[in-house]
């Protein structure tokens, strides 16, 4: 009744949007579902089990590829984030800046340009070149697609945070460098935390750069898990998503809730 | 008054939560009368106005547009248009556009829709800017803007939202001539919600004082300011020097009350038959300072002093009682009393009120 | 410390030389190197090897040499003639028509949704938006997977559907319509998030002041709410359909080895080492495709901000 007139209400959307739920979140329930099948295929449930559970984690092949992910993404996050946080400084907070807009253009290019055009060219180069070391190329090459998504958050919280701050600081004596430590870091600290989170998952998730670049030895999870989809879905297979959707899902709040966190006591 | 009535509101009540913005209000509003809605904020003025719009539905009771029950109809379905407080213009469409806006969705002809357009864009005297966009008009111009989109589809009544709240002061003064001058030139009843009484008492027909969610008072400029009905909108309405008094007898409309100040005097009163305890209203302005003082007199020592320019305030105290009184700088030279002086006090009983406290 | 020292300090600080004295060339040293040196230079590089030659072993020689564009569109014979071939024309043709109905679909669902969320309080705003980007989250290979057990043979939307006659053993896998489906599911985030902020920002007003001229509903959406949530759309248009035309996993997954898509024919001529040329010229095709995309959009975005 109440509602009647409210013009900003359209009816039938709430339906909608539990249905659009639903469905965000129906396909990772069905992995998670199909983890604790007993029978051998996939499709078929035969009784609730634990099992795919132990041989994921006795996997070997598994834990080494989750090794070079994780160090791969580790590595690619720190570089990344410096990387970016000195471009948002010199960028946002720099005096004449030349090529300002067009360094601009080229810390996010990798957003703008699709990655099979990027991983091919980096594996061309790399083998032109001679860089061997698989490692390395995973390490350049996720650095490079990283940066974006760790300069974007950093970037705008250092665009939202006014010059007094830090004016302020100076006229109380400060440093450059103290001022940069005690006042502009801690405040664009949840922007450089989001940004982190984003470069690491970002690391993480690749498949298309790693799949190209990877050799032998430095398998990292999306691509181990491609090839396990490849030889057939199994449910040892659905396992290993369902940890992975687990973690995923945890980093994921605590880095919203840090961030969310970090906002709110700034602002 | 034996006019139609444009508006018609019968015990409407409005609950937001255990919060009630509006107790069962009833009062009509004539047609092509400027009626406004004087209130602090939360007073239920804007609540009010927009369940005449249809943005809001009454918890219960009815409203009437011209006899016709509305309730049941949206927005978009009344013959109803507002002025908003931010103006709510289109900012993507050019101001052609926005009056063009209302125009189109009655099915109006183009040809009439572009008379009628050019018409009122030239009646806000914006005819030159019709190609522009909100975002580069100043406050003003964008207020005549809405004004024209909103009377272009000659509704059968006009609400206008606190429309002068966002204007720098010289310009709201300006505007307000204008909105009066446009009312008379359309006829159209016009419905204006404010929190300022000045602009209340400079532009009304008739006003509607709203006060925790009831109608406090209904009336003329004069009578609200004058012959205010209650303590809440002597207080509301223009400044007051409020006293506690003893009431000693009520006879046709005049109560006789003993004074903190120890005299006995006899006042207009409104609600205080059959009380002891009343509430005696005297507006500064009313007091009078030294030879003029006159009527009701008395010795008062003067303990601050505010130069206003036109005006000089004066704080009082007599026999420990403060008052209130304010003096108009007539000559340069008016303003010859100085703090801490002792003067003569005066005001006329006729000019008091005494109030159910 | 002195009383006079404490007073004086600032007199000195100007002839003292400032530690950041150059924060901007310091600041953007190291973006330049690492794009230059993974991005910039490779890029090139890459525009270079689509216009060298084959190799007899996989590889190349760095032979000007057009014959790789030569070959999207025709076949050379033995005899060297050229025959119009229309296989590579069809890949091309699906990646524009399946990024294009991936960004169209999900700004159907993401407008609606955005709306609605942005409607609410702020904390449920915060959850609902929460609850949109979370699946973000989850690595999208697992995401894809997901969709390929839904569908695949025995999966629960055959088994579902078998229930009401349909064959058994039926499996929706390996067509454009399992490669869309995945791509839709995800890129939805991409999409929800800039319309909700565009819609976030709609001042509610203007929808009454509409409903207060005369507009119905729909009337509103139309003329009101769509184009102030424009900007919002036009991101979302953009960081939905730019991933989905270089899209690898998708075609790779669900459309099986015969329905590629540009991502995926790229892919093919790198994994095996089987053309390098070919594969280079595929993907300055794609990236022309793309960098066209922006500028139109960028160009369209530009003229609108001068007129508004």
């Amino acid at each position: 009744m109440t509602r009647r007139h409210d013009v900003k209400h359209y009816p039938g959307l709430g339906p909608l949007v539990a249905l659009f739920f639903v469905y965000l979140y129906a396909p990772l329930a069905i992995v998670v579902i199909y983890s604790f099948n007993a029978n051998r295929i996939v499709g078929v449930w035969t009784g609730f089990s634990l099992e795919w559970y132990a041989s994921a984690l006795n996997n070997r092949a598994l834990m080494n590829a989750l090794k070079t992910s994780l160090t791969v993404a580790g590595v690619a996050t720190v570089v990344a984030t410096t990387i970016a946080l000195l471009a948002a400084l010199a960028i946002i907070r720099g005096r004449n800046v030349r090529f300002r807009k067009l360094s601009e253009t080229v810390v996010n290019l990798p957003l703008l340009l699709p990655e099979i055009v990027l991983a091919v060219a980096s594996l061309i180069f790399f083998s032109l070149i001679g860089l061997q070391n698989g490692m390395m190329k995973l390490i350049i090459a996720h650095s490079a697609f990283c940066t974006p998504f760790a300069f974007l958050p950093i970037r705008a919280r250092l665009q939202g945070m006014s010059l007094d701050f830090e004016e302020a600081s100076a006229d109380l004596y400060a440093s450059r460098w103290t001022t940069f430590r005690r006042v502009t870091l801690p405040l664009i600290f949840p922007g450089v935390f989001s940004g982190a989170m984003l470069a690491f998952l970002i690391s993480m998730d690749d498949f298309i750069t790693s799949n190209l670049l990877s050799t032998g030895g430095t398998t990292t999870l999306p691509v181990y898990i491609f090839s396990l989809i490849r030889s057939g879905t199994s449910p040892e297979l659905n396992a290993i998503g369902t940890l992975l959707i687990v973690a995923s899902l945890i980093l994921a709040t605590v880095a919203l809730a840090v961030a969310a966190r970090g906002a709110r006591n700034n602002d | 008054m034996n006019e139609a009535k444009a508006v018609e509101v019968r015990s409407v009540s409005k609950s937001f939560g255990t919060y009630q913005a509006l107790r069962s209000v009833s009062f009509d509003i004539g047609a092509n009368e400027f009626f406004t809605m004087l209130g602090p904020s939360g007073c239920g003025k804007t609540t009010l106005l927009r369940m005449l719009a249809g943005f809001e539905t009454p918890d219960s009771g009815s409203i009437r547009l011209h006899g016709r029950e509305v309730l049941d109809l949206p927005p978009h379905r009344r013959r109803v248009n507002t002025v908003f407080q931010n103006y709510a213009l289109f900012p993507h469409m050019t101001l052609e556009q926005n009056v063009a806006f209302g125009l189109e969705n009655l099915g109006w002809d183009r040809a009439r829709i572009r008379a009628r357009v050019g018409e009122m864009l030239e009646r806000v005297h914006m005819e030159t800017m019709a190609r522009r966009r909100p975002g580069q008009l100043s406050g003003g111009q964008r207020q005549r803007v809405a004004l024209a989109r909103a009377l272009a589809p000659d509704p059968e009544v006009l609400l206008l939202d606190e429309p002068l709240s966002a204007l720098d002061l010289k310009l709201r003064q300006a505007m307000r001539d204008e909105l009066r001058k446009l009312q008379r030139d359309s006829g159209i009843t016009f419905v204006f919600v404010t929190h300022d009484q000045e602009e209340a008492l400079d532009m009304s027909d008739r006003i509607a004082v709203l006060g925790a969610g009831e109608v406090q008072q209904i009336g003329s400029p004069t009578e609200i300011y004058e012959e205010p009905a209650n303590r809440f909108v002597a207080d509301f309405v223009g400044e007051t020097n409020f006293f506690d008094v003893e009431v000693l007898e009520t006879v046709a409309g005049q109560a006789t009350v003993r004074t903190p100040f120890g005299l006995v005097i006899t006042a207009p009163e409104t609600g205080v038959a059959g009380r002891r305890r009343a509430t005696l209203s005297v507006r500064p302005e009313k007091v009078n300072l030294g030879d003029q003082a006159q009527g009701v007199t008395m010795q008062g020592q003067v303990v601050n002093k505010n130069y206003m320019g036109g005006y000089t305030h004066y704080t009082l105290d007599i026999g420990g009682i403060e008052l209130r009184a304010s003096r108009r700088n007539a000559s340069r030279e008016g303003d010859a009393i100085a703090a801490g002086e002792t003067v003569n006090v005066g005001f006329a009983p006729l000019s008091a009120r005494v109030l159910a406290s | 410390m002195s009383d006079s020292a404490l007073h004086n300090p600032p007199l000195d600080r100007p002839h003292r030389p400032r530690p950041w004295h150059n924060l901007p060339f310091w600041g953007l040293l190291p973006t330049w190197v690492l794009m230059g040196f993974a991005l910039l230079v490779p890029v090139v590089i890459v525009a270079a090897v689509s216009v060298a030659t084959r190799g007899t072993h996989g590889g190349f020689t760095w032979d000007f040499n057009l014959a790789s564009y030569r070959q999207i569109l025709f076949n050379e014979g033995w005899t060297g003639e050229m025959e119009f071939t229309p296989q590579y024309l069809m890949i091309i043709a699906r990646t524009f028509v399946l990024a294009g109905a991936t960004t169209l679909i999900c700004l159907i669902f993401a407008v609606p949704v955005a709306y609605f969320i942005a409607r609410q309080t702020a904390g449920t705003k915060a959850v609902l938006i929460y609850l949109v980007t979370l699946p973000f989250w989850v690595s999208m290979i697992l995401r894809v997977y997901a969709w390929m057990i839904i569908l695949g043979r025995g999966g629960p939307l055959p088994r579902f559907l078998e229930s009401f006659g349909l064959p058994p053993g039926t499996s929706f896998m390996f067509n454009d319509f399992a490669t869309l489906t995945a791509m839709v599911y995800t890129y939805m985030p991409l999409m929800v998030l800039p319309v909700f902020a565009s819609i976030e920002k709609l001042d509610v007003t203007l929808i009454e002041a509409a409903h207060d001229l005369y507009a119905n509903r729909w009337t509103t959406v139309r003329k009101v709410i769509l184009p102030l949530t424009a900007p919002g759309i036009v991101s979302g248009a953009i960081l939905v359909f730019v991933p989905s035309l270089g899209a690898v996993l998708e075609p790779t997954l669900m459309g099986g080895g015969k329905q590629m898509m540009m991502g995926s024919l790229i892919q093919l001529q790198f994994g095996g080492g089987r053309n390098w040329p070919f594969g280079a010229a595929i993907a300055m095709t794609l990236m022309c495709f793309v960098v066209i995309f922006l500028i139109f959009t960028a160009h369209r975005a530009a003229r609108k901000g001068d007129v508004a």
